[in-house]
């Protein structure tokens, strides 16, 4: 009973205390612990430092200040749904799931809420058809456009040909891993290579039935859709039965900083992909003077510039560019969920806006519409240098096959459609 | 002062023998079934519902499944999460295979088909004993979640390889999709739950109860005295089994919406069950409550607490978080190993002699 | 001979390593099962721990940084020295040591003769405490471990065997790291055996075992031989530890490995130690072998699940498993 009365009190001293302030709400669903949270910690700090940035020089966005809510999910898909709920009725402005589970969760419901989510590079591909998913955004790049961009690179790399390659695809046993299949499958058939799934069940510490199957078939290249430890322990097994590094391409969840170093110098050499630029950027700076300086660091500090961070920052950024384009349309300063939906539906990512904003080229130039909310879908190569301890990238902005994923998305979207009594169409008040 | 139970005379066997034999504990059971019928889905919300109560009615489904398995016929069973899926696919498949029956009828169908795995993935216990069954059932949860995994007919070929629970309603009222109301969900768990409570308590004082029992106490000796251990055990299996599908198939339908197998049904689902009718106490349908109350509302309160009282970083807190559940447990099992059905026993007799201890 | 059949001779050979990486997260299991009755449930998690305070220690981390900054507003992160990998190891040991004794004086001191399912129950309170713990105390990054472990398929072997089969074989592959693990678990077994056997606390913990109350008639003190049994299985943990945390870094993920240890238990009996390692062959062999002949036909990823499939098959027929003690039972 004593608990329960605290937890009521808490509470709605929380609510109060929120809904008296009027500013833009953004809601940072973080897992800072468990199995994954060598991954999301990066990434977090690099969201929030960016936020952070934006009020201590520019006063917040647009002269409205940003109040961060932070609440950790532990990457675990109830902790979300708790964690949407408590952090929605103080006027959540975007959510940002990170989590594919919890993205799943969280379509049907913020749909119903009215208010957009934004999954970047994860999450369901088939809402990158808006006319479906009204509410949810998947700029600037999804898996099956990875895939394509992997093709292409290897297509590129084999001076256009392909015919009779072997690649062998090692992916994580869940809807997560399973994502890239069909569309390697359909370009598979296109360009003549032979294509063969390898599973790794959860969590990956034990691999090496996989490995050794890998070893006697001797596949070209080897593709990786890997998350947590078995990242690690999937670029130590392939050090260890000598396979060819430059040739095992991970996607952008396998190209951290933490998934390459405990293999040391053995990882050197390994690809993967990943959706934003890496190294050093003009921001860096600014969020050095105005957040770390000033003693507000997120977490300890020490991620900024990493691969996870860079990608966190991006992700504030355009959610900031999103909300500016909202202020932009409305002529209000403080924005609603609705409002900042229309901002992101008319999101445009110019390459001068980016140097603009200290983060030259760090990602592809885009734009969102009604009808496609899923960006460009571009994406690099980038090459770990164990000797020097940094990613570097190999290649420029790489096209996915938006002819080969494109039928896929309708047909997906259309199941969903079906299965929700959606009429497909543009978002319309 | 609390309990005012004289004059509370008994006059036939049915009387004494009822659920809460006192007076008092009866007004209060239907007080707190008053409240929770009529009160609360007029003043719940959305935070309320999906944060604390619709998890706890659910899981406390699930407790009472387990509980009968574990704490009245003593076989210990890991398999809980993997027979959770079971009800949550038996229902997605039942949900769309027949669009038009009642959503309700297909969650206590689901419970069925729960049931008759339940039973199959029993029979080991025939042979096998103690941690090494617990163990065994462990084979169910990694078999079962593969499979799932596996087949996409389980599935229905969505590209995905999630499913999602599409929009049924009762009696024109929506219960499942996006666009359920708070109250609505909670009233089909709360209904759920009642059933399962009532039911699960007079089974365990019934003749079926008393075999389990005997089962769990000594099962040689339960057998010499003409208990067939293979009746009991499966019996038990396949009723726990029974609950816990339809606690699985609510936390799909009704709660979550959308579900991947290995992440929502993982091994972690299946301990958590076990360790809130341990927390709870074994044998206890009230201990099944308690136990789904502690673990589903205490990190809830922890993180309120911590974060939005004390200001403190998410990360510390998640971390204290695991080192204040872990404590409390340790505290609890040395103050009192029978789980906080017993606390609230002891608590019971204190204040049925207060203020008069002797 | 052809290469099918020397691949598979392969897989079985990388079975019997990974067999032996599973048994020595099972021998934790078995030390404290056999002596006390407690099915430690917290085993993984103290693998995990003692990793990390290792790799904590040699790179001179302060402990509790992060809270000890968010407390007084410092910024203090590394001591910035590097303690050597032999120092550590000892300072690491005393911590576990520390740990056991604060175990049994706290928790399991007030729950003496309670049935194993408590003590089951207590021992993941522990788990969760511990790894809260440990996460407050050294982070929750991953963390790389430098003990100079040797990594990688073992060329010698690899060209040694290249000419047995046709041109479409490439010798076996052997990991350099499994070769050091069954070494240090030959040396951990034979010098536990010794122990328990020849010394004075050895035959006291198997006194302990064999019966409490006999054992403490005779002058034995329960208390420091249960302390005793928790350091071993410190120790234990320790090396099943930096084994696997050589392989995938030291990150929470280590704690999981205790599922994997689970089946071998069931399969060798929770309290045979050779049935620790004996179980461990059998699971890695038979689940590496079930992958690599049947996994193709039903899509792969069986190892989880045929690990518990196969030791269910053994228990129907010896239900104590194959080395565990005979279960008599009376009325």
């Amino acid at each position: 009973m004593k608990l329960q009365t605290l937890t009521a009190v808490a509470l709605s001293t929380a609510l109060v205390s929120g809904s008296a302030l009027a500013d833009l709400v953004i809601p940072d669903l973080s897992y800072r612990t468990g199995p994954y949270a060598a991954g999301g910690t990066p990434f977090s700090d690099g969201f929030q430092d960016y936020l952070k940035m934006l009020n201590a020089r520019d006063g917040g966005i647009g002269g409205e200040e940003i109040r961060i809510l932070e609440c950790e999910t532990g990457y675990n898909t109830e902790k979300g749904v708790e964690c949407y709920e408590s952090t929605k009725g103080e006027g959540a402005l975007i959510y940002q799931p990170l989590s594919t589970g919890i993205t799943y969760q969280l379509i049907p419901k913020a749909t119903a809420d009215q208010i957009p989510l934004h999954t970047m590079g994860y999450g369901r591909t088939s809402a990158s058809n808006g006319e479906v998913f009204n509410w949810v955004f998947n700029y600037p790049a999804n898996y099956w456009d990875a895939a394509g961009v992997i093709v292409n690179y290897l297509l590129d790399e084999n001076s256009g040909d392909l015919k009779d390659k072997d690649i062998a695809l090692v992916y994580h046993n869940s809807a997560y891993g399973k994502e890239p299949i069909r569309t390697l499958e359909a370009l598979a058939e296109i360009h003549g290579f032979n294509f063969k799934p390898i599973a790794v069940d959860h969590p990956g510490q034990e691999q090496k039935s996989q490995w050794l199957q890998i070893r006697r078939e001797r596949p070209d290249y080897v593709l990786m859709w890997g998350w947590g430890v078995m990242n690690q322990v999937a670029i130590q097994e392939a050090a260890n039965i000598g396979f060819p590094m430059e040739n095992f391409i991970g996607n952008w969840w396998s190209g951290a900083e933490h998934d390459v170093t405990p293999a040391g110098a053995a990882a050197n050499g390994y690809k993967s992909l990943n959706m934003n630029r890496i190294g050093d950027l003009p921001v860096f700076a600014e969020i050095k003077k105005h957040v770390h300086e000033e003693g507000n660091a997120s977490g300890d500090g020490s991620n900024l510039g990493t691969v996870l961070y860079t990608r966190g920052m991006y992700a504030a950024m355009l959610a900031q560019e999103a909300i500016a384009k909202a202020q932009e349309i409305h002529g209000v300063a403080d924005v609603t969920p609705v409002m900042v939906r229309d901002g992101m539906e008319a999101l445009a990512i110019s390459a001068d806006r980016m140097t603009e904003l200290g983060m030259e080229n760090i990602g592809p130039e885009f734009s969102v519409s009604c009808e496609d909310h899923g960006g460009s879908g571009l994406g690099i190569v980038q090459q770990w240098d164990a000797g020097e301890g940094k990613w570097v990238a190999l290649t420029d902005y790489i096209e996915p096959n938006d002819d080969v994923t494109g039928p896929l998305i309708d047909e997906d979207s259309a199941a969903f459609a079906k299965e929700a009594g959606i009429t497909p169409g543009c978002y319309a008040g | 002062m609390f309990y005012r139970e004289a004059g509370d005379f008994k006059t036939s066997y049915e009387a004494d023998s009822q659920t809460f034999p006192i007076a008092f504990d009866r007004y209060r059971y239907w007080f707190v079934l008053a409240v929770a019928f009529l009160v609360i889905p007029f003043v719940i919300n959305d935070y309320w519902a999906n944060a604390l109560l619709i998890p706890f009615l659910i899981y406390a489904i699930a407790a009472i499944g387990l509980n009968i398995l574990t704490g009245y016929c003593g076989q210990v069973s890991l398999g809980t999460g993997a027979f959770m899926a079971v009800g949550a696919y038996a229902c997605y498949k039942l949900m769309t295979a027949f669009p038009e029956i009642n959503i309700l009828l297909h969650i206590l169908l689901s419970g069925v088909v729960t049931a008759v795995v339940g039973a199959a993935f029993g029979l080991p216990s025939l042979r096998i004993k103690g941690f090494y069954l617990a163990v065994a059932t462990l084979a169910a949860q990694f078999f079962l979640v593969w499979l799932f995994n596996k087949v996409p007919w389980f599935y229905n070929n969505s590209a995905s390889g999630q499913i999602s629970a599409p929009e049924r309603f009762v009696f024109d009222i929506a219960v499942t999709g996006p666009n359920t109301k708070a109250w609505a969900a909670y009233l089909v768990c709360l209904v759920f739950v009642t059933l399962s409570a009532i039911v699960a308590r007079n089974l365990t004082r019934g003749s079926m109860g008393r075999r389990w029992m005997a089962i769990r106490d000594m099962d040689i000796a339960a057998e010499i005295i003409g208990v067939n251990p293979l009746k009991a055990k499966l019996s038990a299996f396949a009723v726990s089994s029974f609950f816990v599908g339809i606690s699985g198939a609510l936390f799909f339908a009704v709660y979550l919406g959308a579900v991947e197998v290995g992440e929502v049904f993982g091994i972690n689902k299946s301990f958590l069950v076990l360790f809130m009718i341990i927390i709870g106490g074994l044998g206890s349908i009230f201990g099944a409550f308690a136990g789904a109350a502690f673990l589903v509302c205490l990190p809830v309160v922890l993180k309120v607490i911590g974060v939005d009282l004390f200001g403190w970083p998410p990360d510390l807190v998640a971390h204290f978080q695991l080192v204040i559940i872990g404590l409390l447990i340790m505290f609890f099992l040395i103050k009192e190993p029978h789980g906080l059905a017993q606390l609230w026993r002891v608590a019971k007799e204190k204040l049925r002699l207060w203020p008069f201890p002797y | 001979m052809s290469a099918d059949f020397l691949y598979g001779i392969e897989v079985i050979l990388n079975g019997l390593m990974a067999g032996v990486m599973y048994a020595l997260v099972a021998l934790g299991f078995v030390l404290i099962f056999k002596a006390s009755g407690i099915f430690n449930f917290a085993q993984g998690v103290m693998a995990l721990f003692a990793a990390l305070t290792l790799v904590g220690i040699m790179e001179g981390q302060v402990p509790f940084s992060h809270l000890i900054n968010e407390v007084f507003g410092t910024e203090v992160h590394h001591f910035g020295w590097h303690v050597p990998a032999l120092l550590a190891i000892a300072i690491t040991l005393f911590v576990m040591v520390a740990f056991a004794w604060a175990v049994q004086k706290f928790l399991f001191k007030h729950l003496v003769g309670q049935e194993p399912i408590i003590l089951f129950m207590a021992t993941i309170g522990l788990a969760y405490f511990l790894e809260g713990f440990g996460d407050l105390m050294w982070g929750s990054n991953i963390k790389t471990l430098n003990l100079g472990l040797p990594q990688g398929g073992s060329r010698v072997i690899e060209d040694m065997t290249a000419k047995l089969g046709g041109d479409d074989f490439y010798g076996f592959f052997i990991d350099k790291l499994d070769i050091v693990a069954t070494g240090v678990a030959i040396v951990l077994v034979l010098s536990l055996i010794c122990f328990s056997q020849f010394t004075k606390q050895g035959r006291a913990m198997r006194a302990v075992a064999d019966d409490h109350q006999a054992a403490l008639s005779v002058g034995i003190s329960l208390n420091f031989i249960w302390v005793l049994v928790w350091s071993l299985a410190g120790l234990v943990a320790l090396v099943a530890g930096v084994m696997w945390g050589a392989k995938s870094g030291v990150q929470f993920s280590l704690s999981l490995i205790a599922l994997k240890a689970l089946p071998v238990l069931m399969l060798g009996g929770f309290t045979s130690i050779p049935g620790a390692i004996v179980g461990g062959l059998i699971i890695g062999v038979g689940e590496k072998l079930f992958e690599y002949l049947i996994g193709p036909m039903v899509g792969g990823a069986t190892e989880n699940w045929f690990a518990y499939v196969l030791a269910l098959a053994f228990l129907v027929f010896r239900p104590q498993g194959l080395f565990g003690e005979k279960i008599i039972e009376r009325v």
